[in-house]
């Protein structure tokens, strides 16, 4: 399932890497003590260091190193139990210090690895070629006054992990699967919420093409702060369009940094490689290396949840469930957890079915997380019981599925208010029968002359007569014998 | 009566408990000198109202029998250091008007041991320079005059103002900072004890930074022992500044009176150049003489890299600084020129808002750390520090101190040496050695010149061993019977 760019001159193949910036789970930020918390008013989580006071100076978060660290372990990469905070120098409105702290050449985790999983069922492994650590800028707000700019640093000194893949995605369909699968493992660890919309996680992707067979990397263009998936992938797409066609037309690539714009769906030049800035990385020297030891890991470690490729695995071989199937519910761990609830002791494909059918439709109708179902996975267990145990049919629990969805109540409450129970009584059945053949003559002499589907129409009124709750599957099996006497 | 401001720090102490005068008077006398003194230029910031207010307090807590170890004793703040409520420029017009909500660690510390603020003190821009004739406020004048030369003299630099002050009987003590010998330096100049503690002693938060690796606060004092107490004051872990150490404060004052019996005192040839001034040479013997009176082994040692510390220093501090600097923008605080656009305001408030010299380290910093140039200075002005380092580091081995010449020569004319940036820099070539190396060193004078100005002499002792610093310290000073200054009438 390759991504192909068929050019006027051959064929082209897309090679993206992505950088994304995400914000660490913390109550604090990562060298101040105010508030990280999204949502305050303009300049309210700004302490003196976040406003880059004079003689102020960093003290480290060590909430965001556990973090950083726990991102780590669930990439299997490798911790650097000695990384080195630098200061990357450049002057900007809302940037208090002059220089953000961030790490350059020894960063807090090294190479990694992350899976994707493809559509057909399928794995591929993308490399992680680091993490590391670095607080966030305030923000300009231009649209405020028509001559000046106001300045809000209440995410100035925001902790952010910048998690940086090797250049192994190959279409705009990966990297947006990496970046769900990224965002999936963040939030198992419980170390960023992934959230695009109010931009705790942010994606920088660097694109370029070439000839499909070619093996070296062309000049790349980086495409700056895409805020959502879908944007991401079309980014990449349009970006991959334009070098095509830039090549073709005998031109070359200029690297540079460029911007994307969803209204126009085009990227266009934001900093030239003659404008790009020299950051003159150096060490922090108000910041000591930062230094743990094989204890500090472990003990993180002992704390990792199972993550998603791990829970995906048992699911398949423990719930017999494709991998298709165990990959979308263990894409969040609430689903996951839930579907365990509902599966436990039951047809775990019947469970799955219920689930990622019934229970996600009436959650994506509602625009609500699992975590506020109207329908808890317990009692959507005991509806499961009563379909095993032919107190209801198929379509008698579906009925009653939505009556609980209405109201709330569990299912044994449902099925009794409602008077629910499927009707296994021979007798009550037969006479219903015996009223219908009796009543529809013409139609009994098509059905004996060989008009066999006729049955259903003849289920269905017994259904009917019986208000629904006589058990389909006896009502057929009754019908065939008196109608083919 | 005696002029109240003639006493040390520790005299005064023991008469303030003794009720021989009241704290409020020992601050008015202060004042009073300020007011005399306004032509030397020591203070960007009096606060003669701040000090007759806490003067009042110590008095009120002396009375309750509850005096903090610096009781009612008037000090000098260096204006460096952020204090609370009153404005704190660095020496700076882009600093002019700003007035901190914050106090330094090191400034509350001493206000908690219940010293009385007299001011901000002059110092160069930013702490850069060696005769602090880069003070945005004017230079500061040495209450020293030379026999042969009318002129005023500097009084040495960063921590002129502080060396001024506490030299002409304006401050019982000041703080100084020391990055390259800014503590060290001006107090040889003006005949006074300043001590830099080992980099880690002090802690660094709410002081303005210029180079965040070097720079340490100390205190600068007319005697060995008050620069104990105040030191002792002045230290201690600040888990605010990460490069704060995490180690108990001795009692230095306790360690004085041990004299040097037994003690190894080092003698580096490096420091002993050709065309060492005469009388500086002259002077050190002297003080080599002293130290084998008072019972110690003179040891001849080598500290091989000397000659390599003063380029070292001028790509590390320049560098550090130029980054350090980058928050003074005109965006949030202190002077602003507006522009047509973000870039134009940080160019036209920068250039009005920083001095020629200042300026200068902005660019040579910015220069070493670019790309293409990082390796061939700043990396490899790392490693030269780390051998720096390793010179003392083997040196202690052999020996308990080290002895050598403050400055290699006594204060100059203010109106000399200000087209020679080069010139100017060598003023620091023995204190900068210790300064890369975070190790701790001191000035103590030790007699004066044939043109009658001070000269000093450095200690240098291994890192964390401030108390033998001022063991061998006392022993200069005892020995030297150092010529102050008058008091004035």
């Amino acid at each position: 399932m390759s991504y192909i760019i068929k050019g006027e001159t051959g064929d082209w193949e897309v090679v993206i890497g992505l950088e994304v910036h995400a914000q660490v789970i913390s109550k604090s930020k990562l060298f101040s003590g105010a508030s990280a918390e999204f949502g305050a008013s303009p300049n309210e989580h700004v302490s003196f260091i976040d406003a880059g006071m004079p003689g102020m100076l960093p003290v480290i978060n060590e909430r965001c190193v556990e973090q950083a660290v726990r991102t780590g372990l669930g990439l299997k990469a490798k911790i650097n139990q000695r990384s080195v905070f630098a200061r990357k120098n450049y002057f900007y409105a809302d940037m208090p210090q002059g220089y953000q702290i961030s790490q350059y050449d020894q960063p807090i985790v090294g190479e990694g690895t992350l899976i994707l999983d493809m559509p057909d069922g399928a794995t591929r492994a993308i490399g992680i070629e680091r993490l590391h650590l670095e607080q966030d800028a305030g923000k300009s707000v231009h649209d405020l006054s028509p001559t000046k700019t106001m300045i809000d640093l209440n995410r100035s000194g925001v902790p952010l992990m910048e998690i940086v893949s090797k250049p192994d995605l190959r279409s705009p369909e990966e990297a947006g699967l990496y970046l769900k699968k990224l965002r999936s493992i963040l939030r198992y660890l419980g170390t960023c919420d992934g959230n695009m919309e109010e931009g705790s996680m942010r994606c920088d992707a660097n694109v370029s093409v070439r000839p499909v067979g070619s093996t070296d990397l062309r000049t790349r263009c980086e495409i700056k702060n895409v805020n959502s998936v879908r944007f991401v992938m079309m980014a990449i797409e349009h970006e991959a369009m334009r070098h095509v066609d830039v090549y073709e037309s005998g031109g070359k690539i200029d690297q540079e940094t460029r911007l994307y714009d969803s209204n126009k769906n085009e990227t266009r030049t934001m900093r030239s490689k003659e404008m790009a800035h020299d950051y003159r990385y150096f060490p922090d020297p108000d910041l000591l290396p930062l230094e743990f030891d094989d204890a500090f890991v472990a003990k993180i470690k002992s704390t990792l949840p199972e993550l998603p490729d791990d829970k995906k695995a048992r699911f398949i071989s423990a719930y017999g469930l494709s991998a298709y199937d165990a990959g979308v519910l263990v894409a969040e761990q609430d689903n996951a957890l839930y579907f365990e609830e509902v599966a436990n002791g039951r047809d775990a494909k019947l469970a799955n079915n219920w689930v990622t059918s019934n229970l996600f439709g009436v959650l994506n109708a509602r625009n609500v997380p699992i975590t506020e179902s109207p329908v808890s996975a317990k009692n959507l267990g005991r509806l499961l019981d009563l379909i095993a145990d032919n107190t209801l049919s198929t379509r008698l629990a579906k009925e009653a599925f939505e009556i609980m969805v209405e109201t709330g109540k569990d299912a044994d409450t449902v099925v009794t208010e409602r008077g629910m129970k499927q009707i296994t009584d021979t007798g009550a059945i037969d006479a219903a029968i015996d009223q219908i053949i009796a009543a529809n003559a013409d139609k009994v002499e098509q059905y004996r002359a060989g008009k066999v589907q006729l049955i259903g129409w003849f289920t269905g009124q017994v259904m009917k007569a019986t208000q629904g709750q006589a058990a389909p599957a006896l009502c057929q099996e009754l019908l065939k014998k008196k109608l083919e006497v | 009566m005696t002029n109240l401001t003639s006493f040390t720090i520790a005299d005064a102490r023991d008469k303030l408990a003794k009720k021989e005068f009241t704290a409020l008077e020992l601050t008015n006398a202060h004042i009073a000198a300020m007011e005399k003194a306004k032509a030397l230029n020591a203070f960007i910031t009096p606060t003669p109202d701040i000090a007759r207010a806490r003067a009042k307090e110590s008095d009120a807590r002396l009375q309750a029998g509850k005096a903090g170890a610096l009781e009612g004793i008037p000090l000098g703040i260096k204006d460096l250091f952020c204090t609370e409520g009153v404005q704190t420029t660095a020496a700076s017009h882009i600093l002019e008007g700003f007035v901190p909500q914050y106090e330094s660690t090191v400034s509350q510390k001493l206000r908690d041991a219940g010293s009385v603020m007299l001011g901000k003190l002059n110092l160069d821009e930013f702490a850069m320079g060696s005769s602090n004739q880069t003070s945005y406020f004017g230079p500061v004048k040495s209450p020293w005059k030379a026999k042969s030369l009318a002129d005023d003299l500097v009084p040495g630099g960063s921590s002129g103002g502080s060396a001024a002050a506490v030299s002409g009987y304006l401050a019982m003590g000041a703080t100084g900072t020391d990055t390259g010998g800014s503590i060290r330096q001006p107090a040889a100049f003006c005949g006074i004890v300043g001590v830099k503690p080992t980099y880690g002693r002090c802690s660094r938060w709410g002081v303005v930074a210029f180079a965040s690796s070097l720079d340490q606060a100390g205190p600068m004092t007319r005697t060995v022992r008050d620069a104990a107490i105040m030191l002792k004051v002045m230290c201690g872990h600040d888990a605010k500044d990460s490069t704060s150490a995490l180690l108990p404060v001795p009692d230095f004052e306790a360690a004085l009176g041990k004299g040097v019996k037994g003690l190894r005192i080092g003698i580096p040839k490096e420091y002993r150049p050709d065309g060492l001034n005469g009388e500086v040479a002259a002077l050190w013997d002297k003080g080599i003489q002293w130290m084998k009176d008072a019972g110690a082994t003179i040891v001849d040692i080598s500290l091989p890299h000397t000659s390599s510390a003063l380029p070292t220093y001028y790509i590390v501090a320049p560098a550090e600084a130029s980054s350090n600097l980058a928050r003074y923008d005109g965006v949030r605080y202190g002077q602003r020129v507006e522009g047509k656009s973000l870039d134009e305001m940080y160019g036209k408030t920068r250039a009005a808002g920083f001095g020629t010299e200042v300026k200068r380290r902005i660019l040579i910093g910015t220069y070493v750390l670019s790309a293409g140039y990082y390796d061939a200075y700043y990396l490899k002005a790392q490693k030269v520090r780390a051998l720096i380092a390793k010179d003392f580091t083997d040196a202690f081995e052999k020996v308990d101190a080290i002895l050598t010449p403050t400055a290699p020569t006594a204060a100059f004319g203010l109106n000399d040496k200000q087209d020679d940036p080069v010139a100017m820099y060598l003023n620091d070539v023995f204190t900068v050695p210790a300064s890369l190396a975070g190790i701790p060193g001191a000035s103590v004078p030790a007699g004066l010149n044939s043109d009658g100005l001070p000269l000093g002499l450095q200690v240098l002792t291994k890192r964390w061993d401030e108390e033998t610093l001022f063991r061998v310290c006392q022993v200069i000073e005892d020995a030297a019977q150092f010529p102050f200054l008058k008091v004035p009438a």
